[in-house]
């Protein structure tokens, strides 16, 4: 039985979910909604209770060979990367963890980094959580348990509302099960690096790279000022660039790179877990994990993406393949937004004070408005997480 | 199938609805006179057949915002379209409404390398989109068998597929942004270069949404760098068991072709009579395989493959050895439906997607189905991702056989949703799958689904009729409490 006076509730069943919405929205008291509670600094919620989905950790259906993997939203991603690791399969999307960035406790769960459409390095290759996410069962905010898309891989039948969801941050639908993609992890993967190179130079031969036939899995800059933090600890600017796949095509891959990219210097390689290594450092951000600055998610088109240290101060780790600019800054952030949306992208606030969001406007924000209405009218989950801005979300 | 019933006020008001729109497109951009509609009566799903009250072929993103602001003023419906060429019948004319065509907006606005991507208008096809890239080495992913006809602005509609999207994904994994015109006549920006958009995720929903929710004028479609080589490899198989437990071999191993196609035997035996590809015509099962990448990658991933293959008895083993021996294997594929056009004079064909384990059991019971309804059936096969295409053969001439036909095929959809599938892979639900919506969804989700319409439309005036089974006015969707699946309307009226 729940106890509906307590902060956080816990529920065991997606109908406990159907119920704790459906009397939020009749007490009109509206629920934060956390999976391991690792994001929650990240949009401010005005809301008194709390609902986690901690409660909701089991994995349904896991069919390798059909490339899907169906589980309750509080599953973690840690069992999930062990569980489809021992099948030799991968999350294809890399998510980040984010909880030593963050400096949260808890353990990140699968609804939360598709709640959030969390993405990796891989981005350029692979796509975020979205491009992954096959099915749902949630709750709306109207408290009512609905199901959209299915448990296959291919599929167009109604609206595809997973894509909806996907980044809503559990501002539209409290996530209960999530049918995802997964693949074949790469059986071998080598990375290139690049020393010394200025943004400029660093983004030209990332673009080289990415328009060569490499299927470059990853690509990354980080300047001197950075690099020289840890984890690296480096005297030099370093540009990275990933392979991955089977042995024998990244071997022919490499040395095809480096071949045409010999212009940028000689290149050292990373292969194995000292490439894994370093990517899990750009996905986690490490390098920015004790700045005290505020902490900005930049999505720009990849390769103007090095302009961002031009046009405003701090530092800033370049993750080109995953569409990203980390910047670590004390620019104001008003200037940071303006900056962003001239190079034709937005600025998210990760850590630090200020609004977290970019805010809409005109009709975009008013069709912001009435999606969010039409799922959550009442305004019962996550109020304030993504707005105040152009729509109140 | 049933269309909403026209509205005869709005059918007796054609003169004035004409020439209103003519002030807004001057020109030849509206088509009132019966003999110019008739070109419209259908699209690729050629079974149904409506005339509209007129077409308009507007050339600017203004003239498609005053059009659309003046429908809803007017309460006039329209339906979107762009080559016509929707197997579900997303592009199917209503009566009492206007075709809005995008066949005007044909340009390609701007090729950019350096982020990877294009900027094109909706108009524009599918395979034009490579045709001015590929000299660079570049190319946009999906490609649907109609890609020399389709749109990129239907195929964002439809979130079409294609033979490589087991490897590259559909639409919606290949776009970064679009413009798209609410029935408001209001613009709106979703996403651009960048991955990711502010706000939430409307480009995904807006693709697939099949015409309902906004008119695309313009997208900005991902590139990618052509693999180095590809080889395609030909297996045939005694059995679709056989065949079906290659395709698990060769996806455990790791190994994610660019494409992989099954075709049964009255499909290859229709391809091959057609093409003459080479194709095994004793063969029960027959797969194509294609690999892509690095040479040395083919090389490896090919061997791998044939002894997969052969480890599961495969009858036939080729491997393409040149470019043109690579497109003669596919050949038979690509003209599998002209193919069996040839061997009847209608056919349906159906696009549900099943686990992929399920598919000896699901062809087992469609060759059933076609014993007991009387009518054949080929089956191709996006095998990689588990997406059927039988081909119901009949003969609209012959009394019933229309009506078997539907039949038959609402079984075979209904079958895929049994096994734990979908009823559509990459084709839409359109009006063809309308009326199977409930096999997947309840009340309550489709109430879920629908409000999401009334946020972009909410007087539904853009292509209703489809997708949806029932028709709920926005204002009542609003109040509708559906508890355990049972609406609470139960008298609203069904079409």
């Amino acid at each position: 039985m729940l106890d509906l006076t307590a902060r956080t509730q816990t529920p065991k069943t997606a109908a406990e979910v159907v119920e704790l919405v459906a009397d939020a929205g009749a007490m009109g008291r509206p629920l934060e909604i956390i999976g391991g509670g690792t994001k929650r600094g990240v949009g401010a919620v005005e809301a008194d209770s709390v609902l986690s989905l901690a409660g909701l950790d089991q994995v349904i259906d896991y069919a390798p060979e059909e490339l899907v993997l169906t589980a309750q939203a509080g599953v973690t991603l840690a069992s999930l990367e062990t569980l489809v690791a021992a099948q030799g399969q991968m999350l294809p999307f890399e998510p980040p963890h984010l909880n030593r960035l963050l400096k949260t406790k808890g353990e990140p769960t699968l609804g939360g980094a598709l709640a959030a459409n969390l993405s990796g390095p891989r981005r350029i290759r692979a796509g975020a959580a979205r491009d992954h996410f096959l099915g749902l069962q949630a709750v709306t905010g109207r408290g009512e348990l609905v199901k959209a898309g299915g448990r296959v891989v291919k599929n167009v039948t109604g609206y595809d509302l997973c894509k909806l969801i996907a980044g809503s941050w559990g501002t539209l639908a409290v996530l209960t099960e999530v049918t995802i993609k997964v693949l074949p992890a790469a059986r071998a993967e080598r990375t290139l690096l690049f020393f010394g190179l200025d943004d400029g130079r660093a983004n030209a031969a990332m673009v080289q790279a990415m328009n060569a036939p490499a299927e470059v899995s990853g690509a990354a800059h980080l300047p001197h000022a950075v690099a020289a933090r840890a984890p690296l600890n480096g005297r030099m600017a370093v540009t990275a660039l990933r392979l991955e796949g089977f042995e024998a095509s990244v071997a022919a891959r490499a040395d095809h790179l480096a071949a045409a990219l010999k212009g940028f210097g000689p290149s050292e390689t990373l292969d194995g877990r000292r490439s894994r290594d370093f990517w899990l450092q750009v996905r986690e951000v490490e390098a920015f994990h004790n700045n005290p600055r505020r902490l900005w998610r930049l999505c720009v088109p990849p390769s103007v993406g090095w302009k961002v240290g031009q046009a405003l101060a701090g530092e800033a780790i370049y993750d080109w393949g995953g569409g990203l600019v980390w910047l670590a800054s004390d620019a104001e952030p008003a200037a940071v937004r303006s900056a962003i949306r001239a190079l034709g992208g937005h600025a998210t606030l990760y850590r630090g004070d200020g609004p977290t969001f970019e805010p809409l406007a005109g009709p975009l924000a008013a069709l912001t408005a009435r999606v969010k209405a039409a799922f959550d009218p009442k305004g019962v989950l996550n109020p304030g997480r993504m707005g105040p801005g152009g729509a109140t979300v | 199938m049933k269309m909403p019933l026209p509205d005869a006020a709005v059918i007796a008001r054609k003169a004035e609805i004409v020439r209103a729109l003519q002030r807004l497109v001057p020109g030849e951009g509206v088509i009132g006179d019966p003999a110019g509609l008739v070109p419209f009566q259908s699209d690729g799903l050629s079974a149904y057949r409506q005339t509209p009250l007129a077409v308009v072929l507007p050339e600017t993103v203004a003239q498609v915002s005053a059009v659309l602001a003046w429908c809803q003023a007017n309460g006039v419906k329209v339906v979107p379209r762009g080559a016509g060429t929707s197997l579900s019948g997303g592009a199917l004319p209503l009566t009492d409404g206007i075709v809005l065509g995008m066949a005007k907006f044909n340009a390609i606005l701007e090729v950019d390398y350096p982020n990877r991507c294009a900027v094109v208008q909706p108009g524009v096809t599918n395979l034009a989109i490579t045709g001015a890239v590929e000299a660079d080495g570049f190319y946009y992913a999906p490609d649907p068998s109609s890609q020399i006809a389709c749109t990129i602005g239907g195929n964002v509609a439809e979130n079409a597929g294609g033979v490589h999207c087991l490897k590259y994904g559909l639409t919606t994994n290949n776009l970064l942004g679009c413009e798209i015109v609410l029935m408001s006549g209001e613009v709106v920006r979703l996403g651009g270069k960048g991955f990711d958009a502010a706000g939430y995720d409307l480009l995904g929903v807006v693709t697939g949404s099949e015409g309902l929710l906004g008119v695309v004028t313009e997208v900005t479609v991902r590139l990618l760098t052509k693999p180095q080589t590809a080889r395609a490899l030909l297996l045939g198989f005694a059995s679709v068991e056989g065949a079906g437990a290659a395709v698990a071999d060769i996806i455990a191993a790791g190994v994610i072709p660019a494409g992989m196609e099954m075709m049964d035997s009255p499909a290859i035996r229709a391809a091959e009579a057609f093409v003459h590809a080479g194709y095994p015509t004793e063969a029960a099962a027959l797969l194509i395989v294609e690999l892509d990448g690095p040479e040395a990658e083919c090389a490896e991933l090919s061997a791998q493959v044939v002894a997969l293959a052969r480890a599961r008895g495969a009858t036939s083993i080729q491997v393409s050895t040149s470019e043109a021996e690579r497109l003669s294997f596919w050949a038979g594929r690509k003209a599998a439906f002209p193919a069996v056009g040839r061997i009847a004079p209608d056919y349906f064909c159906m696009d549900g997607t099943i686990p992929r384990k399920q598919l000896p059991h699901v062809l087992t019971r469609i060759t059933e189905m076609s014993v007991q309804y009387g009518l054949g059936v080929a089956n191709v096969f996006h095998a990689g991702d588990g997406n059927l295409h039988p081909l119901i053969l009949y003969d609209a001439d012959q009394p019933g056989q229309l009506e078997a036909a539907e039949a038959f095929g609402a079984d075979i959809l209904k079958l895929c949703v049994a096994v734990g599938g979908v009823l559509t892979g990459e084709h839409g639900v359109g009006v063809e799958k309308r009326d199977l919506m409930g096999e997947m969804f309840n009340e309550t989700d489709l109430a879920c689904q629908q409000r999401v319409k009334c946020a972009f439309d909410p007087d539904l005036l853009l292509n209703p009729g489809k997708v949806f089974p029932r028709l709920h006015r926005c204002a009542e969707l609003g109040r509708v409490h559906v508890h355990r699946g049972a609406v609470a309307f139960p008298e609203l009226p069904r079409f």
